[in-house]
């Protein structure tokens, strides 16, 4: 446990030294500051676009830092040869993995506190309110989302040895999931064979990630989701986190490292 | 004798600047783009017209709450932003025709309608705000879309008592669309409805009846709708103002397009009823 702990505060040290989550971060409280400052209509009292760029803007941010740090977290090490001493220590090749995915996953886990903060500082300011079980239940079941999408990435960079290429397909996947996967027995429905079958099967094999996306709830004052569903939710994200881990370890395991 | 490199660019940047000043005024008219024309349109060109029925349709987005169906979602949608401005309210009927999402269709549906929005409401009591924005944004990338400033002015005026704003939108409306009839019946409201200055309501409304009448015959059969609101209007206000002829007149002008004239017609007897009734009184008085 000391070993993963360790692998991932180094993981953590490096996020804070890179400068990408400081320039989203900066990009977005511009943006929503900016938008914030426009005045319709001289009606001081209108919040909800504002809700709505700032967590767009907090959701695309969080998915660029998740998917960019973990795709070139192995192909670094990898290509800089500190994997060899690393390994050459007693750490086997799970603990390297699962030490790099915590890395990720508490590094992407306070960025998106950093961003919920300023999300409810700007918003509260002008609603006058801070429904923060709201807050508590979007950022945790965006963390959680973000669980998948960190093993996955993870997965994908055991595949492909270049880190831009993983973060474009991993990119790419999941918007394609967060867009489109809901939808799928819908489409799966107006097709014919073999076509409606490979629909389904895709449909009900990929981590529905959309589940995790309460913003819109957020932005139009819906209240809570059930706290049952929320654990519910946490636990189907949680298997595939560790079905996705399984993969990365087996891919791992018999890999060769040298570049 | 040899130049130097620095009196060359710089004689360089005069020849420029010299002939910049004489071809810029005429450049400015070499292309049709007036100067009215705002920095979307420079920037999208006609294509911003795609991204004005965008954000018209946030706006509706916004008005249910986010209770709307994708592009996946078979649903003849109409925009409730509108019909609202057109003073229709939804039935039964229709609230079951806005039930998009229908039954479950599977486990991962029925659990993913947990952190979804699956009530269908409107907005009320001042949240109507919310939409403006989007309407805003609608009008800037479109300003010939004229459903963007009765929309807006509907909800200002009707909703979040901002008259001034409305009549400002709908002022920005005209200049963009002078021969607009649609523009000008709104206008005429807010003035018979929020300021109750039936004088210049009727001015108003009878220019939109002008602008009407001034339209191609395709145009003026698709507007017929828009000609029986503003004859209605006309009547109703001549009715209150005891012009009791001339309402007459304009309900029997409104009856030719009107999808349901025998309505108008109980109020054209009502009125001669009233005036049946005036000039019996006189007579009956001496008695």
């Amino acid at each position: 446990m000391n070993t993963i702990g360790a692998l991932a505060g180094v993981v953590i040290k490096e996020m804070y030294r890179r400068k990408d989550f400081y320039v989203l971060f900066v990009l977005t409280a511009l943006i929503t500051i900016a938008a914030g400052m426009v005045n319709f209509f001289h009606d001081p009292k209108i919040v909800r676009y504002v809700k709505d760029i700032c967590m767009l803007l907090i959701w695309i941010s969080a998915l660029l830092i998740a998917i960019v740090t973990t795709a070139r977290q192995i192909p670094a090490e990898r290509e800089s040869r500190t994997i060899f001493p690393l390994l050459a220590k007693p750490v086997t090749r799970g603990q390297f993995i699962l030490g790099k995915f915590f890395g990720c996953w508490l590094a992407t886990g306070m960025a998106l506190l950093v961003f919920y903060v300023f999300f409810a500082i700007i918003t509260g300011s002008r609603e006058q309110h801070w429904p923060w079980l709201t807050y508590l239940q979007a950022i945790w079941l965006q963390w959680a989302m973000l669980a998948v999408v960190i093993a996955l990435s993870l997965c994908g960079s055991i595949i492909s040895a270049a880190p831009s290429s993983t973060t474009t397909i991993c990119f790419i996947a999941v918007a394609g999931i967060l867009l489109v996967g809901g939808h799928l027995n819908t489409v799966a429905l107006h097709q014919s064979q073999p076509l409606q079958t490979i629909f389904y099967t895709i449909y009900f094999l990929i981590p529905h990630l959309e589940w995790f996306d309460i913003r819109d709830r957020m932005i139009y004052d819906w209240g809570l989701v059930n706290w049952l569903d929320c654990v519910l939710a946490t636990l189907y994200a949680a298997a595939y986190t560790g079905l996705f881990l399984l993969l990365t370890w087996l891919g791992f395991r018999r890999k060769s490292l040298n570049t | 004798m040899k130049a130097s490199p620095y009196l060359v660019l710089a004689l360089a940047l005069t020849v420029c600047f010299t002939l910049a000043t004489g071809i810029e005024p005429r450049a400015a008219t070499w292309s049709n783009r007036s100067k009215s024309d705002n920095v979307f349109s420079v920037l999208f060109g006609d294509g911003r017209r795609l991204f004005a029925n965008q954000f018209f349709t946030m706006a509706d987005v916004y008005f249910h709450s986010g209770y709307y169906p994708s592009i996946f979602d078979s649903s003849e949608h109409e925009s409730a932003v509108v019909a609202a401005s057109q003073g229709q309210t939804g039935n039964e009927e229709e609230e079951k025709k806005e039930d998009f999402l229908g039954r479950p269709k599977d486990w991962i549906d029925r659990f993913g309608r947990h952190f979804r929005i699956t009530q269908h409401i409107h907005l009320e009591h001042g949240n109507e705000r919310e939409i403006l924005p989007w309407l805003r944004l609608a009008a800037d990338m479109d300003p010939q879309k004229i459903e963007t400033y009765t929309v807006g002015s509907y909800f200002m005026r009707q909703h979040l008592n901002q008259p001034r704003e409305a009549e400002a939108f709908l002022r920005e409306g005209l200049r963009n669309n002078p021969n607009s009839c649609e523009i000008l019946f709104e206008l005429g409201r807010l003035y018979d409805e929020n300021d109750h200055d039936t004088g210049r309501a009727r001015n108003v409304w009878q220019l939109a009846l002008l602008k009407w009448s001034k339209l191609d015959p395709e145009a003026a059969k698709e507007n017929k709708l828009v000609f029986e609101a503003i004859t209605v209007h006309l009547a109703r206000l001549e009715r209150d103002a005891g012009n009791w002829q001339q309402a007459i007149d304009w309900f029997q002008a409104a009856q030719k397009v009107s999808p349901d004239p025998n309505a108008l017609q109980q109020q054209i007897d009502e009125i001669k009823k009233k005036m049946a009734a005036q000039t019996n009184a006189p007579a009956a008085a001496p008695h």
